[in-house]
């Protein structure tokens, strides 16, 4: 035996399996852990549950019948889903998009980036013992939004709304009223939550300096997203790739300082403030009349089963609320994508995941799992 | 970025390289992925220190898997660079990429799950979506499903 402890005591490891039910782990996600203690020595995600293939159900079905299949991946998420796949398939087959509908895609990619980015600091407050207060108040703003996604696309959360060179359908009437309504409301909303949170005290202790992510190991790591950017990385796809029309608006990226748990929730706070304003900006410049389907784009909708883009390959990305979601599309010359694979952000930001456990709590290990932000719709495919 | 001049780039750096380009990626021999992927790593000229994609394809009739790579630079805020590399469907080997991008750790065992491509130096090749007790590898093009229908 040589366990070296101070006392006389001879101690053991245990080895503990969290999920694949359990409440904190987001889903049916599964942790196998090795503690010493309370201290967790070891720890490796077991993850497929909710595995179905998803790319391979892909490859047997013509382009467009996947846009509603990518709803399911980040579940949470559909508009960003949709948007990375119909420019994955842009580039893919050369399709323009006109003004109006690339305002309105931004306009529902940050309306996302809002609604995830509540829920997420509302169920890593449940992880911290917080049971579902503030997860109410996060509910509350993301109904709202899911109102204007229904009134826009006809369903909440699967919303299909993306169309190859467009979306599916222009804005009914009032409903920019709505999105302006919600857009004022919305920074007080975040004011209301942050008065509740930032300053708080429980938080603050068992959230900072619990699960630091270094900035080189982040990079190599290729972690994305908000979990990047709080490591002091500064890397957005909006900015770097500027696709669409992001090189239109004028944001800010946040930056943590540490990269611990607090840093991760706080960069993502300050995010939903920028989302809010480029979605002001979006809202003054959205021109008031045009289309929104490109001529090729209506040619690929027309006849969905017949429409072939040219042979080739394609890598898609955007920075979806989680980090880079990217889409790989092959195509061979027929109707069906010859090879398609989805780069989810929440698995790849999985990878870390035991450095930044190692030496923790387990107690640690939950809000660190919660901190990183996972769908397992997404993590499973 | 010019892929021409990447190219000459990369033969000056790495002499009697057999490389190929096709669309916007280079083709590349498996021995050499390694020390190409540490080339635009460590020149500061490309910095491509981000692995942001790793995942295969399954080409039935020309008789091989293809490794894609995308590289880009976190730091230059530039590429991508794209690296194919193609392993014979018989003896699908080649090496991993891990030792340089901690990122590739979970898409190899993706693609080593569902392509059955095997990583030589990967410190932990197992399966991830699939169950360990599974048979064969279904993103295969001759994979047959139990109830397929057709």
């Amino acid at each position: 035996m040589t366990l070296q402890t101070n006392s006389s005591l001879q101690t053991e490891l245990l080895e503990v399996s969290i999920g694949p039910q359990h409440p904190s782990t987001h889903g049916v996600f599964r942790l196998n852990a090795v503690l010493d203690g309370e201290t967790v020595v070891k720890l490796k995600p077991v993850m497929g549950y909710l595995h179905r293939n998803h790319e391979q159900l892909a490859e047997n079905m013509p382009y467009l019948a996947s846009m509603p299949y990518t709803d399911r991946l980040d579940y949470l998420c559909s508009m960003t889903n949709n948007f990375a796949y119909a420019l994955a398939v842009e580039k893919l087959a050369g399709i323009d998009v006109p003004e109006r509908a690339q305002y309105l895609r931004v306009l529902m990619a940050e309306l996302t980036r809002l609604v995830n980015h509540s829920l997420l600091v509302g169920f890593l407050l449940n992880d911290l013992g917080a049971w579902f207060t503030p997860v109410f108040y996060a509910f509350r703003e993301r109904e709202k939004i899911l109102d204007f996604f229904e009134a826009v696309a006809g369903s909440r959360m699967m919303c299909n709304y993306f169309r190859f060179g467009g979306v599916k359908a222009d804005l009914p009437e009032g409903a920019l009223e709505q999105v302006k309504k919600i857009v004022q409301n919305y920074p007080r909303f975040l004011d209301e939550f942050e008065r509740l949170l930032a300053g708080n005290e429980i938080l603050r202790s068992r959230c900072q300096n619990t699960g630091i992510l270094p900035k080189d190991l982040a990079v190599n790591a290729s972690i994305t997203g908000p979990m990047l950017r709080a490591s002091g990385v500064n890397y957005d796809i909006r900015k770097a790739d500027a696709y669409s029309i992001y090189d239109r608006f004028d944001f800010k990226i946040p930056l943590g300082m540490v990269g611990d748990v607090y840093d991760r929730y706080y960069v993502r706070v300050l995010e939903m403030r920028e989302s809010v304003k480029i979605l002001e900006q979006v809202l003054k410049q959205i021109p008031g009349k045009g289309d929104i389907l490109s001529a090729k784009g209506l040619q690929a909708g027309r006849a969905p089963r017949m429409w072939k883009p040219p042979a080739g390959d394609a890598y898609g990305r955007i920075e979806s609320p989680k980090g880079e979601l990217g889409f790989y599309l092959v195509s061979d010359g027929s109707p069906k994508p010859y090879r398609y694979h989805v780069r989810p952000p929440s698995f790849v930001n999985l990878t870390i995941l035991e450095d930044m456990c190692l030496g923790q709590k387990i107690a640690d290990a939950v809000i660190i799992l919660g901190s990183v932000d996972i769908v397992l719709g997404e993590v499973d495919r | 970025m010019n892929i021409q001049e990447v190219k000459d780039d990369l033969l000056k750096a790495i002499p009697n390289l057999q490389i190929e380009i096709e669309g916007n990626s280079f083709i590349i021999p498996k021995e050499k992925l390694l020390s190409i992927a540490r080339f635009f790593k460590e020149s500061p000229k490309y910095s491509m220190d981000y692995l942001s994609c790793i995942t295969a394809a399954d080409y039935l009739a020309k008789g091989f898997f293809e490794s894609v790579n995308h590289l880009y630079s976190m730091q230059k805020k530039q590429g991508p660079i794209v690296l194919k590399v193609r392993v014979p469907r018989e003896n699908p080997r080649m090496p991993s990429l891990v030792s340089l991008y901690r990122g590739a750790e979970f898409q190899e065992r993706e693609a080593y799950d569902l392509f059955g491509i095997i990583y030589e130096g990967h410190p932990d090749l197992r399966r991830i979506l699939l169950w360990d007790e599974f048979e064969g590898h279904p993103m295969r093009k001759d994979y047959v499903t139990e109830d397929q229908d057709s």
